[in-house]
């Protein structure tokens, strides 16, 4: 069931033309501006299948500059969001790939800055609805609609319990868990969806558990 | 979840004895744990939005490509000024849904029913039969519920999306959820929706996503003035009585394998069909440049 709510289908409030190519293309961005936390120096936007084919028309290129500034679907300022972005510093590339993906529409988002860089796949699946499909590397479904944590961390046993303790003790009730890594003993990843928005001295005290290398947190 | 599919939603409504926009407020409250109150809100600011766009389209839009704009205006003048052939509600409806989606090309405010291209069917069915109906506006808020409802099924069992499933998947699965929530609004039972959905989305069967330089205007402005009007034909069926040989259900689960069987050029590439043509192609030059139109 991956259309949940009522307003996945009358909704969202958006600006034209395209649910698919411009409302799901900012909330893709968004996603990653969230993720990443901050605003980036730099942000490179691969683009696939009918994204790189028609974005020109669909505005798919400014809606997901505009979700990386920060703004939502019904967000006006969306359409000049290629002349804020050069006003407020963030250097864009847009690059149309040849390649084929496993959904029509597809982006692949590599946000940085001095610090670190950043890197997620998002895909638009219809009505404005967007997942995110792999985020540095790794493999995740992560679709928005819920406040979300993910945690990289260390391969270790103890990792994923002490996280999920720290949850339990704000009494915090976990709707959808993933966990994955790259290999045996080194980095993992957790996504973790929960009900309510996650407060930020509960990120603080993820942040102090054993063997987590970083916490990042979406809302709704 | 209260229902997987059109057929249990039926069935709920009718053990329960409450209509079907009701099913899906319950639904919305017990999945989201949000205030019965919130939810209806929150309905009632989309409605807003749909009724601003719609008035907006009516005093006349531009896309910046110059493909589409003002042809909801012209359809009003033509209906003040003269006898129509198919009748001044029908066409109210129509101008409506057309006023709709040229304001989303024109880059304007809409709300997606279900997407943004087939952003007309909903608001154009409920505004036109607003006239002719005078419903409350927790009627009118009720529509847009029944209308989620079946677009719900549809996103969860088939597609939305004209890039996954064509243009049946988005005015094929508009229509189908406006003519089921007009037969709810013009008095009809649970039953009589499901078969409005049913006739509409079997004549909406195979329609392709070919879209002119691959922009929502050509030919998908004019699919918004066809799909609102079957809407209104076939809610008019269901409550004549007439029933659909192929369950509701059965209909959706076809539309999806038609999707899935269709050629990658006639699902939202700007490859195949309409944008294809010798004029679809010299339209996408001229408004991108010789790259774009040239393939």
């Amino acid at each position: 069931m991956k259309f949940r709510s009522v307003f996945d289908v009358i909704g969202p409030v958006m600006i034209g033309p395209s649910s698919s190519h411009t409302a799901g293309a900012a909330r893709i961005g968004k996603m990653a501006r969230e993720l990443f936390g901050r605003k980036p120096e730099w942000a490179k936007i691969h683009l696939y299948g009918s994204f790189a084919k028609t974005y020109q028309g669909h505005g798919t290129d400014v809606a997901l500059i505009g979700g990386i500034l920060g703004f939502d679907t019904y967000d006006e300022r969306i359409r000049d969001a290629r002349t804020l972005a050069q006003d407020e510093n963030v250097d864009i590339e847009i690059i149309e790939e040849d390649g084929s993906s496993e959904h029509p529409n597809t982006a692949r988002i590599e946000l940085g800055d001095e610090e670190s860089t950043f890197e997620l796949v998002g895909i638009s699946i219809g009505g404005g609805k967007a997942e995110i499909t792999e985020l540095n590397g790794f493999e995740l479904r992560l679709s928005g609609s819920s406040p979300a944590i993910l945690v990289m961390h260390n391969d270790r046993f103890g990792a994923i319990a002490s996280v999920t303790n720290v949850l339990a003790d704000y009494k915090i009730n976990i709707g959808h868990m993933e966990v994955s890594r790259r290999e045996e003993g080194k980095e993992a990843m957790m996504v973790i969806e929960t009900d309510e928005k996650i407060p930020n001295d509960v990120m603080d005290q993820l942040n102090d558990c054993d063997h987590i290398l970083q916490v990042v947190t979406i809302s709704e | 979840m209260m229902f997987q599919n059109v057929s249990e939603l039926v069935q709920k409504a009718e053990e329960d004895g409450i209509s079907l926009s009701e099913v899906m407020i319950r639904q919305e409250v017990e999945e989201t744990g949000k205030p019965r109150e919130e939810i209806f809100a929150e309905m009632g600011r989309n409605l807003d939005i749909m009724e601003k766009s719609v008035e907006d389209g009516l005093e006349g839009v531009q896309s910046k490509s110059g493909l589409t704009g003002g042809d909801a205006v012209l359809i009003q003048k033509y209906m003040a000024e003269q006898e129509t052939l198919s009748g001044n509600m029908l066409l109210d409806v129509v101008s409506k849904a057309v006023a709709t989606n040229e304001v989303n090309a024109a880059m304007g405010t809409i709300c997606a029913t279900p997407t943004a291209g087939s952003a007309g069917c909903v608001p154009g069915v409920l505004f036109g039969l607003k006239p002719r109906l005078n419903p409350t506006r927790e009627q009118m808020v009720r529509f847009l519920f029944t209308s989620g409802a079946f677009g719900q099924v549809v996103a969860n069992n088939a597609s939305i999306s004209g890039a996954a499933g064509g243009c049946q998947a988005e005015v094929g699965s508009a229509a189908g959820m406006a003519s089921a929530a007009a037969v709810e609004m013009a008095g009809g039972t649970p039953q009589q929706s499901a078969e409005a959905m049913a006739i509409t989305l079997k004549n909406m069967l195979g329609l392709v996503c070919d879209p002119v330089a691959g922009l929502v205007e050509v030919p998908c402005v004019k699919r918004n003035a066809m799909g609102s009007s079957q809407a209104i034909v076939s809610a008019d069926l269901a409550l004549a009585g007439v029933t659909s040989r192929i369950p509701t259900d059965e209909v959706i689960g076809a539309m999806f394998r038609i999707g899935e069987s269709m050629s990658p050029a006639l699902k939202e590439t700007a490859e195949g069909g309409l944008a294809a043509t010798p004029t679809g192609r010299e339209l996408a030059k001229k408004v991108f440049g010789p790259a774009m139109g040239s393939e």
